[in-house]
């Protein structure tokens, strides 16, 4: 079990005032808070040893280097990843997919291929292989979801077939929360030849993650959203794929030799870092994943499934509530998407954060997702390690008043 | 919930909820489509002109409280109003919400709509209190694009 009191303390935000109540932040699956360790990382490279890394034949630079590097050791063995050569840092997860739709994707399909996505899928997943697909001639196929927001497998010998070349899906939704078999879509896909990417911006923070039982070709997720800072994505690949693909993007560092009209490309991983990464957040990103660690993913998901349903419980006795997704906790993580019956969900949020309760109403990034769940937007709980029972029973109260002030309005 | 009482007035909560003139027009003459990709709110407007004025207007879309009820009250003060005292009023309504000017003692003009004032505390929802006004004006200038607000 997590000591949640514990780690509440080496969250300064976590203490502070939001409309003058205390702070509830439910809104871990758009950004999660920052650790102590994480922003003294930052300030530390600043004050310490601020500068560029992989060029300066200084101690400086080395030290950063080493720090920088170090930080890809510890990413690939988070995910189980044997190579840290196969880790590429990126600006997001959005920059992480992107990356492949732009290098893999356009060296590899044609005409007439199809790129399997779900239903679920969050833009920056569905938007990369629009563009591909446009410029390709390709045609994208969906899988769809079931009433209560699991994929529907029923048609899938219809969707992934010979033609598929990839297969791209989220391990866990940011709207419904749901937990996807991606494992055995993976190897589905895999005989049929096509080329698997993971989104693990909402999967890899909350569940323990091997990439290697998962056999996914690609990774893509965000530090962000794990304690973090901003502006760190990671791309895991295989190295076969890695060492075929054209680069990403072109520029220092992701260069052997260059000439007036042509270059050669640096080895892996650097031949997708173009020009000076962000090296202060990946250093403090390592101090994320060295928070994790310690705690230990399996109990991160366990302590997010029982606040999880504990909070299922809880809400669901709310008056007029539509909570979205699977029914029960095993298929699902920290996320509660919701509705009120006759309340748009901008006017939860606004009420809520009147209680200062912070949660996330809107689209969610899911514009397709909505139009499937026939609703313009919904309200959005996602828990993480910091999360307490008390600040469920803070949703809950919250979440009933707003129902209360809102039924006044019923003539 | 104090301070949320000037956003959440009881007359917007009431136009929220049973919003007035909400209806197509089947023989409208003038209409727009709005969006507030922000949010996901949806309005669509529809007009009846008699040369400058607004003879009949309606209504359909969905959306939060704040954009419902400002639409809602919206379609009611413009009715009989010509392009340019439209104009005008989103002019007074727009400094009204994003707090660039003080309404007035009684802000004759505005009426009804002054208690759209505790928008102006919440910047995010200057765009809901907005949308069916750019979309009003879309409508009158007979714009084939939806507006968006963003």
């Amino acid at each position: 079990m997590l000591d949640v009191q514990a780690i509440r303390k080496d969250f300064d935000i976590l203490g502070r005032e939001m409309r003058g109540k205390p702070l509830v932040y439910l809104d871990n699956a758009a950004t999660t808070q920052k650790p102590r360790v994480v922003i003294e990382a930052l300030v530390e490279y600043y004050q310490n040893y601020n500068a560029n890394i992989h060029r300066g034949i200084y101690y400086l630079s080395e030290l950063a280097t080493e720090k920088y590097e170090h930080v890809r050791e510890k990413t690939a063995r988070f995910i189980g990843a044997p190579d840290p050569a196969t880790i590429i840092f990126t600006r997001n997860a959005t920059e992480a997919i992107n990356l492949v739709a732009y290098a893999w994707g356009r060296q590899y399909i044609e005409p007439g291929d199809e790129i399997v996505l779900t239903e679920m899928e969050h833009h920056s997943n569905l938007v990369p292989w629009q563009l591909l697909a446009q410029e390709k001639g390709a045609r994208l196929r969906h899988i769809g979801i079931t009433e209560d927001g699991r994929l529907a497998l029923d048609d899938l010998d219809e969707i992934i077939t010979e033609r598929t070349k990839l297969l791209s899906i989220t391990r866990m939704s940011n709207v419904l929360g749901t937990i996807n078999p991606v494992k055995p879509l993976i190897d589905r896909a895999h005989a049929k030849g096509a080329v698997c990417l993971i989104d693990g911006a909402q999967g890899v923070p909350h569940l323990p993650t091997r990439v290697l039982e998962l056999d996914c070709d690609f990774l893509a997720f965000s530090a962000h959203k794990m304690l973090g800072p901003t502006g760190v994505g990671v791309l895991y690949g295989k190295r076969e794929w890695l060492e075929r693909m054209p680069p990403f993007l072109g520029g220092g560092d992701m260069i052997s030799r260059v000439w007036l009209d042509r270059a050669t490309w640096n080895k892996l991983p650097w031949k997708y870092e173009a020009g000076t990464p962000n090296i202060a957040d990946v250093i403090a990103f390592g101090a994320a994943l060295d928070y994790l660690e310690q705690i230990g993913m399996e109990a991160v998901q366990a302590h997010e499934r029982e606040l999880t349903a504990y909070a299922l419980e809880q809400l669901s006795r709310v008056p007029g509530i539509r909570i979205f997704g699977p029914r029960h906790v095993e298929h699902r993580g920290g996320v509660i998407s919701f509705d009120l019956e006759g309340i748009h969900p901008h006017d939860i949020g606004q009420l809520l954060d009147a209680e200062g309760v912070a949660i996330r109403a809107g689209h969610h990034c899911c514009q397709p997702l909505m139009e499937r769940l026939d609703v313009s937007a919904t309200a959005r709980a996602s828990f993480y390690i910091y999360n307490t029972e008390e600040e469920v029973d803070r949703l809950v109260a919250a979440v009933r008043k707003v129902e209360r002030v809102f039924s006044r309005a019923v003539s | 919930m104090s301070d949320l009482r000037d956003l959440y007035q009881e007359v917007i909560l009431d136009h929220g909820k049973n919003p007035r003139n909400f209806r197509k027009l089947e023989d409208a003459d003038h209409q727009a489509e709005g969006n507030n990709p922000l949010c996901g709110d949806r309005i669509n407007l529809y007009l009846k002109m008699d040369g400058e004025v607004i003879t009949d207007i309606g209504f359909q879309g969905r959306g939060c409280a704040i954009s419902t009820a400002s639409a809602s009250m919206m379609t009611e003060s413009v009715k009989g109003k010509t392009r340019a005292e439209v104009e005008a009023l989103f002019q007074r309504f727009h400094e009204l919400v994003t707090g660039e000017a003080e309404a007035p003692p009684g802000a004759p003009e505005l009426g009804k709509l002054t208690v759209f004032a505790g928008v102006r505390d919440y910047p995010i929802r200057v765009k809901c209190a907005t949308l069916p006004w750019h979309t009003l004006r879309a409508a009158l200038e007979e714009k084939r694009e939806p507006v968006s607000t963003e």
